[in-house]
């Protein structure tokens, strides 16, 4: 088991490479002169070149990504063209509200997606399997942006239930704080349950169709019995892959959605970069981002090993 | 019964292969979700190319007296804050959108295939050209998108350059995926055998066999990338706003929402529409393409 963990972890290596060095070379294609935009266009030709050499960019390409790379893996992803501060600190400063929206938007898709899962593998072909397989249809083709703008034309702006946008940190009343998430994490939660009724009936049905199941009808267990404590038990392991695979798209689907709501995270970071051409942090949160999700995927893999004790490696 | 006896008499015949006509008749009675999408698709083509003569009003045109009008007879989708025609600025924003997810389509498509071809016939080329991919798709698609777009400047080039970067890995993986099937098979072996050089099995014998795939993952592509063009034009980092687009339209609304609900939704559902008729296709495509299910009536 150590020698697999260690292989997992060392296949992430090559991955990871190629992750920086596309975000790297993004960062190069950039139009603009970096110094340039730090120093401003009345910058004596000298001033120029001395930063330049300060900071590396005229050595080759190789050399600056071999600078920058072991720079990053320190920590150091340089400052903020827009306020000087520290890449990192800024992106941490960012992190909270958007892992609060995510983990609020995953448990919107699951408590929609597992049930729903599980009812049209239960009553396969039935009119509720037709109903979840048109809402899963549908999942797939709402943007979250627009989900998100229809939810606060009907909750805040009509009902007025909901506040229709903004962030409270917790530490202002978790209560406050989840009234301002709800309807974010809906616009995001709702479209991805999609994947995750996909993946929650598929499974279901294979594992309906096995023989220990048979056996179960046969020895006599009322249905119910058989589905939540023979079957379901191996049908949701799956699920633990939706997780990390949904993650992703949630980190993508959180920049649009936080634009939508005024949720001070990532997304709204990235966004706000892009209109400022900040490429620092547009470079950082990329990397972030993309490591995460590679790091997510691997903690998956690993507690698939804890779950299911079928899986040996 | 009978009626299924007589749809299956032509294949009877051995050697007789039904026409594209007739392939495509019976593709949409059996599968009717692809009648159905191909449909929509369509008419969403009919409009986008139709778009100056379908519009009622001039999508540009300002009239400051008809600023956020409700929807009603003279304006269908109601007037942004601006007086401009939300009907008349969809139909125009459908021809954005239906380019870019068919150019995006493309490349991804042509870059795809020879990056997939290379990938599944050299085992060497496989494990560099695998960990790219793996890389690229580590990036949630927006956020890379958004990335590219920031490198690149905002134009409907740049669009269609991102977008199908974001989506060339998952067209590679699916041709890499079918080639690793397809060079096992026999006739591959057999026309090998017989002398036939590397390119022409590839382009020849491999590649006809990675047609269906291709042509399935293609109708999805199209999804994504037209649902990624509105995500790009709603953050402003798209094309540039002069153009009207659904994404672009949406974000403008979104500062009326209170008053005008109607500037937003309506490009919205346009959006949605689109990109379900694309999935209907795909998935009817998936399940009628299975080389297991092809010709069973």
């Amino acid at each position: 088991m150590t020698s697999y963990l260690l292989g997992r972890v060392l296949a992430l290596a090559p991955v990871m490479l190629v992750v920086a060095i596309v975000v790297f070379l993004i960062a190069r294609f950039t139009p603009g002169d970096p110094i340039r935009v730090l120093l401003g266009e009345d910058a004596r030709p000298e001033q120029v070149q001395a930063l330049r050499q300060l900071h590396g960019l005229d050595a080759p390409l190789p050399v600056q990504f071999a600078l920058w790379i072991s720079r990053a893996v320190r920590g150091d992803l340089g400052r903020s063209l827009f306020n000087r501060l520290p890449v990192t600190r800024t992106i941490w400063q960012h992190v909270g509200p958007t892992m609060m929206l995510s983990t609020m938007a995953l448990a919107v898709a699951l408590v929609i997606g597992i049930p729903i899962g599980i009812a049209s593998a239960v009553y396969r072909n039935s009119w509720l399997d037709q109903a979840s397989l048109t809402l899963v249809m549908l999942g797939a083709a709402v943007p979250s942006f627009w989900l998100g703008l229809t939810l606060i034309v009907v909750f805040a702006v009509n009902l007025g239930w909901l506040p229709s946008s903004g962030f409270r940190p917790p530490d202002e009343g978790l209560w406050r704080s989840v009234r301002y998430l709800l309807l974010p994490a809906l616009a995001l939660g709702v479209p991805n349950s999609a994947l995750i009724i996909r993946f929650v009936r598929g499974s279901l049905l294979d594992v309906i169709a096995t023989d220990y199941v048979r056996t179960a009808r046969a020895k006599g267990l009322a249905e119910r019995a058989v589905i939540f404590r023979h079957a379901l038990r191996n049908a949701l392991v799956p699920i633990l892959t939706v997780v990390g695979l949904t993650f992703a798209a949630l980190m993508g689907g959180a920049v649009v959605t936080e634009t939508v709501f005024s949720i001070p995270g990532i997304g709204q970071l990235v966004v706000q970069s892009v209109l400022r051409r900040d490429y620092p942090v547009i470079q950082g949160v990329t990397l972030i981002v993309a490591a995460s999700y590679v790091f997510i995927n691997l903690l998956v893999d690993v507690l698939y090993l804890v779950v299911d004790p079928r899986v040996k490696y | 019964m009978a009626e299924r006896a007589l749809a299956m008499q032509p294949l009877a015949v051995a050697g007789s292969r039904p026409g594209a006509v007739t392939l495509l008749l019976r593709m949409v009675r059996q599968r009717r979700i692809i009648g159905l999408g191909g449909a929509i698709l369509l008419v969403m083509l009919g409009v986008a190319i139709a778009a100056p003569a379908l519009a009622p009003y001039d999508p540009m045109d300002i009239q400051a007296a008809e600023r956020l009008r409700r929807p009603a007879a003279a304006h269908p989708f109601g007037t942004d804050e601006f007086g401009r025609d939300i009907l008349s600025r969809t139909i125009f924003g459908a021809r954005l959108s239906l380019l870019v997810g068919a150019l995006v389509t493309l490349v991804a498509i042509a870059v795809g295939t020879v990056i997939g071809l290379a990938a599944g016939w050299s085992p060497r080329a496989d494990r560099v050209i695998m960990r790219i991919m793996d890389g690229v798709m580590a990036f949630p698609d927006i956020l890379l998108a958004i990335a590219l777009m920031a490198a690149l400047g905002p134009s409907l080039r740049n669009v269609v350059i991102a977008l199908a970067f974001v989506y060339t890995p998952r067209v590679a993986r699916v041709v890499r995926a079918s080639v690793l099937v397809v060079v096992n098979l026999d006739y591959v072996d057999a026309a090998r055998a017989i002398g036939a050089r590397s390119q022409r099995i590839l382009a020849r014998h491999v590649l006809a066999n990675c047609v269906s795939p291709i042509i399935v993952q293609g109708t999805f592509v199209a999804a994504f990338a037209m649902l990624g063009e509105a995500a790009l034009s709603f953050l402003g980092v798209g094309v540039p706003p002069d153009t009207p687009t659904w994404g672009g339209i949406i974000a403008a609304g979104q500062l009326y929402l209170s008053q005008a609900w109607w500037i937003s939704i309506f490009p919205g559902a346009a959006v949605i529409l689109s990109v379900l008729a694309l999935n209907l296709v795909g998935d009817g495509l998936r399940d009628f393409l299975d080389p297991r299910l092809r010709y069973a009536a």
